[in-house]
């Protein structure tokens, strides 16, 4: 009997980066991880880090802790985007670039997979955490426990992902390891392996997420906040979540049968053996479409909250917006066959799928026109989260142009995979996705920290983020039609390409400087906030109930409940001016927990035990996993109450003066 | 006025005119088709960016409008504000659902019917007869097998102009997509399976091809030339392909299947019998013992009644196997 083997799996000495770049990358992490250790604990915080942060159950902290996690997956991302422009720049004709084939490929897989799942996703989540339970006028979540195990879970599938980098390597199967190439066969190694497990992981925690805030919005909305009376974001957060409750469990069961084919030897997508790859694509897909929504529901929410307070107005054609919502909901399934109109399918197969997803740019429209009747007689105040919107506007109605053409089958024959795909999803998800997050950022962390961001900064991020993306991925637009197709890591040199990749290359690093003055607007803003506190805890004169309470707000986040009377509820209170008569009550507040650290932390044992095929590790880690979530599920002892005096002292004591969070 | 503000245009305006100068003379061939399938494609995307542009052009001109006008520091539309204005306005409502919706429905029968008229694998219409084309993507470059003509070659398939060519196409890899952008669009190619194209060429010329699908570490080197020559010349070349090269038997292939990329052309005489076929089946059924296909899953391919294999097509149902 091997013992080696079956302790340590496929774990050797050999699995260590042999080439100078990926080892830099993996010193450069672990240095980094390191760093921040040993700073914690220099600062002496880890006490506070643990109690305050990792074991919090309050919605607003965890926002920020998925914020935080986002935001060092977005450099890690970014990073990859930047060594692979720099491959394409320099990997032409004769000469060979600076990374191997298979090291280029691991990075546009881990580029595509981490933007999405560990940036995007946690960006969303993170916002939603922070606004949703005050927009709704409600102390906590629906399950607060739940909640801080959706993050830790995806905290894991984090690490999970970024392990890879120093054990092993990573997937070269593309961000959706389509099949047969992600099977055993071709796909020999742990990369594909780190790729399904982390996502698993990280999307076994959304499910969850996704099935907490949409309970949430149905079920501990303020007295009187009816379904009509929502604040937009909350439509569209419901949207977003009711796509992730319907398509997640398609990731879940496509990764699972994809897992049995790679580690039980099955064959449901190989080539031969009756396995069927396009099973997998349509069914990944089926998930991937929904997913793309899942993203931008939540960013046209904000830009619904966003554009009517800058400008000073009532949004204009609430009833259309929640209409639309809802209309993109429903076809965000029925057009998952669009991306591979290649495959071969029948003409009405094509062009039924074609329609649909020309039919989803109607609503999408309807939200444009909307936005901009918002400002229509308005008085447009320009602060940061506006200009967002204006760079939202501009370039997502050009990428929607470019979606529409791609949406028509013959002209995806000549598009499809080309650069040209890739300048348009681009497109779509960072003026779309991310300009909205950062418009929801910049606009809400006011409410969470207690004061404003520096503005001058966010300007420069700005402009950096607009000029950059259109340079880096205008080139791609051009590229396409030159008969570019994406993921090339070499290319000959009579093509012409390589101008508009070095321009492409420059545009990521303009957006790199862009980024960097984010960092720096962070880092100026809290070594600054004493002088630009909010005091009034609505800074922007805002019209939802978030800003009634103080900022940043009590861990319950409203001593008073509120109670809703129309759309806009703290606008109409403001106008009408608030009632005097308070009374206070007893407030149930969940205790903070280690258990969702507990529980993601053998479950991440569980990953890393599968993916080198350390069978014991595996089974302890889900043994583990199993046996803490009952112990929390049977735990009693998992609330406090704020009195009813404690609560009117607080209030007192604060007045209207701010209570910073403690940085 | 602020000369800042003007900045981001004249930054676009840089932008565009270096983009101009840069593009004068650069090879765009989706742009600038060399065969009716391309410039049919070609004509479906300028159409639908044209209707695209009745509504994108009001975004622009509104967007830009409102902003500059409805500026808080433009005190004289102040008069004009009303916070809680709604436009209440079912008229205007509907004018924004109903103006896209217009423009989706012609797209919607535009692309009904472009997906009709150019579906890839209905045959071009031609007086000539078509000339089939067996394609083979491989670890990494491209096998291209003439039936009627009796040769093979690899990473060069050479044609006739004005004469539309079948090609049906197949992986012994992982997939593929098959692209020669100046011709027309792609087409998926996957192991165990068949699909089909049609393309044609209305003049001579070297177009660069390649496989628009990741497939491994060899990817980028799966470039290809797709050349297009005169009736004669395609002749010729059939015939010193005939006379000096090797035969492409089964172990030849084998040989040439092995993982390889930035393959050289190179031209072979009398592929084996069916090899198409044979590479489908082998897929399907591997040889090397992997499955025991009799004993694991009950299920005995090649005697199956009603089953042929050779026509596993991408529009063919995958087989249903009952227990016995």
């Amino acid at each position: 009997m091997n013992w080696a083997a079956l302790i340590f799996g496929k774990l050797s000495w050999s699995v260590f980066p042999d080439n100078p770049i990926a080892l830099g990358g993996a010193a450069f992490m672990v240095c980094c991880a390191l760093l921040v250790l040993a700073l914690i604990t220099y600062a002496g915080r880890w006490k506070w880090l643990w109690s305050q942060w990792l074991t919090s159950l309050d919605p607003k902290r965890i926002g920020v802790m998925y914020i935080a996690v986002s935001g060092v997956m977005l450099v890690r991302g970014g990073i990859d985007a930047l060594l692979m422009r720099a491959q394409q720049a320099t990997s032409v004709g004769a000469s060979d670039g600076i990374l191997a084939a298979n090291h280029f490929q691991q990075i546009f897989s881990a580029h595509g997979s981490i933007m999405i799942f560990f940036v995007a996703m946690g960006f969303m989540f993170g916002i939603v955490n922070l606004v949703l339970p005050l927009q709704i006028g409600s102390r906590d979540v629906a399950f607060p426990f739940l909640n801080s195990l959706s993050f830790w879970l995806f905290a894991s599938g984090a690490v999970l992902i970024n392990l890879s980098l120093i054990l092993g390597d990573f997937s070269t199967a593309g961000w959706l390891a389509y099949p047969p190439l992600s099977e055993l066969a071709y796909s020999p190694t742990t990369g594909v392996d780190y790729w399904l497990w982390s996502l698993q992981i990280s999307g076994l925690g959304s499910l969850l997420a996704g099935l907490n805030f949409l309970i949430t919005i149905i079920k501990m909305r303020a007295a009187g906040m009816t379904p009509m009376r929502m604040p937009v974001f909350v439509w569209s957060v419901a949207g977003s979540m009711s796509l992730v409750v319907f398509a997640f469990p398609i990731l879940t069961a496509t990764l699972a049968l994809l897992a049995l084919d790679r580690t039980l030897g099955m064959h449901f997508f190989t080539a031969g053996g009756g396995g069927n790859m396009m099973m997998y694509v349509n069914l990944i897909w089926a998930w991937g479409h929904p997913e793309v929504y899942i993203l931008i529901l939540p960013a046209f929410g904000i830009f619904s909250e966003v554009v009517p307070v800058f400008s000073g107005k009532k949004l204009a054609g609430y009833f259309s917006m929640v209409l639309s919502i809802w209309a993109i909901v429903f076809l965000s399934f029925l057009v998952w066959l669009h991306h591979f109109f290649t495959m071969g399918a029948e003409a009405d197969v094509n062009a039924f799928f074609g329609i649909m997803t020309a039919v989803i740019a109607i609503p999408t429209g309807v939200k444009i026109f909307n936005w901009l009747f918002t400002m229509y007689r308005g008085r447009i105040r320009f602060y940061t989260p506006m200009l967002w919107f204006m760079g939202f506007v501009v370039l997502f109605t050009l990428g929607g142009v470019a979606g529409v053409v791609l949406a028509e089958p013959p002209a995806d024959y000549q598009l499809h995979n080309s650069l040209f795909l890739v300048a348009h999803f681009h497109t779509m998800i960072v003026s779309g996705v991310l300009f909205g997050y950062f418009a929801g950022i910049t606009y809400w962390l006011p409410k969470i920290f207690g004061f404003r961001l520096d503005e001058s900064l966010g300007r420069k991020a700005f402009w950096c983020w607009l000029f950059g993306f259109i340079l880096a991925f205008g080139p791609l637009y051009i590229l396409g039609f030159m008969g570019a197709t994406r993921r090339l890591d070499h290319y000959a040199a009579g093509l012409g390409w390589q101008p508009l990749f070095i321009v492409a290359g420059i545009g990521v690093l303009i957006i790199a400087l862009g980024f960097a003055f984010q960092v720096a607007q962070l880092v100026r803003s809290i070594r600054q906030r004493r002088t630009a506190l909010d005091t009034t805890g609505d800074p922007w004169d805002g019209r939802t109930l978030e800003w009634s309470t103080a900022s940043p707000p009590p861990a319950h986040n409203f001593a008073v409940l509120p109670t809703v009377h129309s759309l806009d509820a703290f606008w109409a209170a403001k106008q009408e001016g608030t009632p005097a008569d308070v009374r206070y009550e007893d407030i149930h507040m969940p205790k903070n927990t280690g258990a969702g650290i507990v529980i993601a932390g053998f479950v991440f044992l569980f990953g890393f035990g599968v993916v080198w095929h350390m069978w014991w590790l595996a089974i302890f880690g889900i043994a583990g996993a199993f046996i803490s979530a009952l112990v929390r599920t049977f735990a009693e002892d998992t609330e406090y109450v704020l009195s009813a005096a404690e609560v009117e002292a607080q209030e007192k004591a604060r007045g209207r003066a701010p209570a910073l969070m403690p940085l | 006025m602020n000369w800042r503000y003007l900045l981001p245009y004249a930054a676009i305006l840089a932008l565009a005119a270096a983009t101009a100068w840069y593009l004068h003379g650069a090879s765009l061939p989706v742009l600038d088709p060399k065969g009716p399938v391309g410039a049919a494609e070609l004509r479906v995307m300028i159409i639908t960016v044209l209707l695209c542009a009745i509504v994108v052009v009001p975004v622009f001109i509104l967007l830009f409008y409102f902003a500059w006008k409805y500026r808080a520091g433009n005190t004289a539309t102040h008069v004009d504000h009303s916070p809680d204005w709604d436009h209440d306005n079912w008229v205007a409502e509907t004018i924004w659902w109903l103006v896209p919706a217009a423009i989706i429905a012609f797209l919607a029968v535009l692309a009904w019917q472009s997906s009709y008229a150019l579906d890839p694998y209905k045959p071009l219409a031609s007086a000539a007869p078509p000339l089939t084309v067996q394609v083979v993507a491989l670890d990494w470059k491209w096998l291209f097998i003439y039936p009627e003509q009796g040769i093979a070659s690899v990473n060069l398939v050479e044609f006739p102009a004005d004469v539309p060519v079948h090609f049906e196409l197949t992986a012994d890899a992982p997939m593929n997509s098959f692209w020669v952008p100046s011709l027309g669009g792609q087409i998926m190619v996957m192991p165990g399976m068949e699909t089909q194209l049609n393309l044609m060429a209305s003049g001579v010329g070297d177009f660069s091809g390649s496989s628009a699908n990741i497939s491994g570490d060899g990817f980028s080197g799966m470039a290809f030339t797709a050349r297009a020559v005169t009736q004669s010349e395609f002749d010729a070349w059939v015939q010193s392909a005939k006379d000096a090269a090797r035969p492409l038997t089964l172990d030849a292939y084998d040989a040439l299947a092995k993982p390889s990329s930035y393959d050289p052309v190179s031209l072979y005489a009398a592929p084996d019998e069916n090899l198409f076929e044979t590479i489908i089946d082998r897929v399907m059924m591997p040889a090397d013992g992997a499955m025991d296909m009799n004993n694991d899953m009950n299920m005995d391919m090649p005697s199956m009644p009603g089953m042929d294999m050779h026509s596993m097509d991408m529009r063919m149902p995958m087989p249903v196997t009952t227990a016995p």
